[in-house]
C-alpha cells in the first residue's frame, strides 16, 4: 500500500469520531496495542528528548525497505507514534522521502506535532525523515 | 468576607471565553494570569490617546506620559512597601530583573571561589543566571535541599551561610509545589552575616501582601503578567545603597548623564537601570493592576484563597491513585500531582480537549523533579478568580482521565 493511501485510511477511519475524547481513546488503544520496543533499543542514542515527552526511535533498512520501531513514555505519543509507524514502515527510502504526512493536519493533531510541544514528535518525524536520507545515499 | 466572586470574574473578559466548544477553565495561573478590563482598557487606551517617547520629550504628550510612567513606579513601590521610587526599577519581567542583579551584583561583589546559595526548589529564572555569573567569576553555586513535603532545610541553610557566601537567592513561593518560604527568617539569618538577599517574588505578589521593608530582603522581583497585569513588565525592587553600589548592565539612552566618546557619567537612581526605551505602556497596565489587586483587599485575597486552596487540597486527595508533590505548611493554590500512573502529558492534553488548562511537565524547575526522581507532574494553579465549582470540573475531568488510561 503507498503511503498516501494509508494516509487516506487513517483519515477515514478518525472521520467517524465526532468527539475528541474518542479520538483520544482510540490512539490510547494504538498506543497500548504498540508492541514494546527491546529494552536494549530505548537507548540514549535512540532517544529523542522533549520537554513534555520521551520518544525513542529506531530503524533498520531491509531489502530496499525501512523498517521502524519506536516507543514512547506517553500513551497518546505511543499511539500518535503507531500511526506514524502504520504510515512509513515498510516502504521504500524515497517515498519516506518525497511523501509528506497530511493525514496529521487532517486529522486534527497538528497542535501536537508542533514544535513548541517538546514531546518529541517532530524530531521524531525528522529523524525518520532522516534514516530514510541516509539508506538512499548508502544505495548511491 | 466582602469577596463578590461573580463580579470580580465579570472583570476578567477571557474567563467567559470557550474552547472546544467548552466553558473555560483556566487553571493555569502560574504560567500567566488573566487581564481585568481595567488593564485592557488603560493599555488601548494610551495607544489610541497618548502615546509618546518618555522623559527626553518637550511635548505635551510626552510630558503626561511620563507622569503617568513615574506614578505607577509610585504606585509599585507602595505595592511592596518600599521606603522611595529610586528602588524601584521598571524590567521585561522577573526574569530580567533577576539577571540584571547576577550581572551587576556580580560584577562588583563576586569574586573566584565565593559562593552564591539558592535553594533546590528554584524555577530555571533563578538558578541560570547564577550558574552564569559564577561560570564567570569561578564562583560555587551551593543549594540549599528541601525536604519532601517541599520546605526548606533552614538548618542546612544555617550552615552552608559560610564567610565565602556572597549573595541568597530564594523564590518567596515554588512554582512548582506551591510553598511559601519563611523569606523573613531567610533574610535575617543572612543579615546576621552580612550576606544580601534577593527574593523571587514572581509567585507571591498574586496571592499575598508583599512587605519588602518587613522582609528586610536586598533585592525583591516580580512579573507583571503573573499579577494580572501586561506581559513584558517587570519590577526589580533594590536598597537604594546597594542600587548606588553596583555597576548597570545594561548601556543605552536614558540611562545616561552625559556621554562624550571618551567616558560616559550614568544617570542617577533608578534610571540607571532603565537603559532604552522602556515599556511605559506595560509600567502604567501593571500599575492599574496593582491599583485593582489592591481594590480588592490583599486580605480579602488572601482568605479567599485560603477557602479555595483548603478545598482543593481537600477534592484532589479524595481522587484515588493522586499524589501531590508538596505538602508544606505554608502554601499558595499551586498543587503538583500525579494521577495514577498516567503520564502527566497523557493526562493534560485530555484535560486540555474537555476545556482545563493545566501545565504538564518541569514547571521550569527541574532540580524539583530530580528531587522526587519524576520527570514531570500536572499542576493546577489557581488564583482570586478561580471557583470551587472549577475545581469541581477538574476533579471530575480528572476522574475521567483515569477511566480512560486504567481500560
Amino acid at each position: 500500500m503507498s503511503i498516501k493511501a494509508i494516509q487516506d485510511e487513517i483519515i477515514e477511519e478518525f472521520s467517524m469520531f465526532e468527539d475528541w475524547l474518542d479520538k483520544y481513546d482510540y490512539l490510547i488503544e494504538l498506543g497500548n496495542e504498540l508492541p514494546e520496543i527491546d529494552p536494549g533499543q530505548k537507548s540514549d542514542e535512540n532517544l529523542i528528548s522533549g520537554c513534555q515527552s520521551k520518544v525513542w526511535l529506531d530503524a533498520e533498512y531491509k531489502e530496499g525497505k525501512v523498517w521502524f520501531q519506536a516507543d514512547s513514555d506517553a500513551i497518546i505519543v505511543r499511539g500518535i507514534v503507531a500511526l506514524l509507524i502504520k504510515v512509513l514502515n515498510g516502504q521504500p527510502p524515497k517515498e519516506i522521502i518525497d511523501n509528506d504526512l497530511h493525514f496529521i493536519d487532517e486529522i486534527g493533531l497538528k497542535q501536537n506535532l508542533s514544535p513548541t510541544r517538546s514531546n518529541g514528535l517532530v524530531a521524531m518525524v525528522k529523524k525518520m525523515k532522516l534514516y530514510a536520507i541516509a539508506y538512499q545515499a548508502k544505495e548511491g | 468576607m466582602n469577596f463578590n466572586i461573580e463580579k470580580i470574574r465579570d472583570d476578567f473578559p477571557i474567563l467567559k471565553e470557550q474552547v472546544y466548544g467548552k466553558p473555560l477553565v483556566y487553571l493555569d495561573n502560574g504560567a500567566t494570569t488573566h487581564k481585568p478590563q481595567v488593564v485592557i482598557d488603560t493599555v488601548k487606551e494610551i495607544y489610541e490617546k497618548q502615546n509618546s517617547s518618555i522623559h527626553r520629550g518637550i511635548h505635551y504628550l510626552s510630558e503626561k506620559m511620563t507622569e503617568d510612567y513615574e506614578e505607577a513606579r509610585d504606585t509599585a513601590r507602595k505595592f511592596i512597601n518600599a521606603l522611595s521610587t529610586t528602588e524601584i526599577i521598571f524590567t521585561h519581567g522577573a526574569t530580567s530583573a533577576i539577571n540584571a542583579v547576577a550581572f551587576s551584583f556580580g560584577e562588583k561583589f563576586v569574586k573566584e571561589g565565593d559562593e552564591v546559595l539558592i535553594s533546590e526548589m528554584e524555577h530555571h529564572s533563578n538558578i541560570v543566571p547564577w550558574q552564569m555569573l559564577c561560570e564567570r567569576k569561578h564562583a560555587h553555586l551551593k543549594v540549599i535541599p528541601f525536604n519532601d513535603n517541599g520546605e526548606l532545610d533552614m538548618d542546612a541553610y544555617k550552615e552552608m551561610l559560610t564567610g565565602k557566601t556572597r549573595i541568597v537567592a530564594v523564590n518567596h513561593a515554588s512554582n512548582s509545589l506551591g510553598t511559601v518560604n519563611p523569606v523573613k527568617e531567610i533574610t535575617r539569618l543572612a543579615h546576621e552575616k552580612n550576606i544580601p538577599v534577593l527574593i523571587d517574588g514572581a509567585q507571591i505578589v498574586q496571592h499575598g501582601e508583599v512587605d519588602v521593608r518587613d522582609i528586610d530582603c536586598d533585592f525583591f522581583v516580580f512579573s507583571g503578567h503573573k499579577v494580572f497585569g501586561p506581559t513584558g513588565i517587570g519590577v526589580l525592587y533594590g536598597k537604594e545603597k546597594l542600587l548606588e553600589e553596583i555597576p548597570p548592565y545594561q548601556g543605552g539612552g536614558d540611562m545616561v548623564d552625559c556621554v562624550t566618546m571618551g567616558k560616559t557619567t550614568y544617570n542617577e537612581l533608578p534610571f540607571k537601570f532603565e537603559a532604552g526605551t522602556t515599556n511605559y505602556t506595560g509600567a502604567i497596565g501593571l500599575a492599574k493592576a496593582l491599583d485593582y489587586v489592591s481594590g480588592l483587599g490583599i486580605s480579602n485575597i488572601v482568605a479567599y484563597e485560603q477557602q479555595l486552596t483548603e478545598y482543593a487540597a481537600e477534592k484532589l486527595a479524595a481522587i484515588d491513585g493522586l499524589k501531590i508533590f508538596g505538602n508544606a505548611g505554608k502554601r499558595i493554590s499551586v498543587f503538583s500531582f500525579h494521577l495514577a500512573d498516567i503520564h502527566p502529558y497523557d493526562a493534560g492534553m485530555v484535560l486540555d480537549k474537555m476545556g482545563i488548562a493545566v501545565r504538564t511537565g518541569t514547571h521550569c524547575t527541574q532540580p524539583v523533579m530530580d528531587h522526587y526522581d519524576i520527570s514531570g507532574t500536572i499542576r493546577a494553579s489557581m488564583v482570586l478568580y478561580n471557583t470551587k465549582e472549577e475545581i469541581d470540573l477538574l476533579v471530575s475531568a480528572l476522574e475521567r482521565v483515569r477511566k480512560m488510561f486504567s481500560k
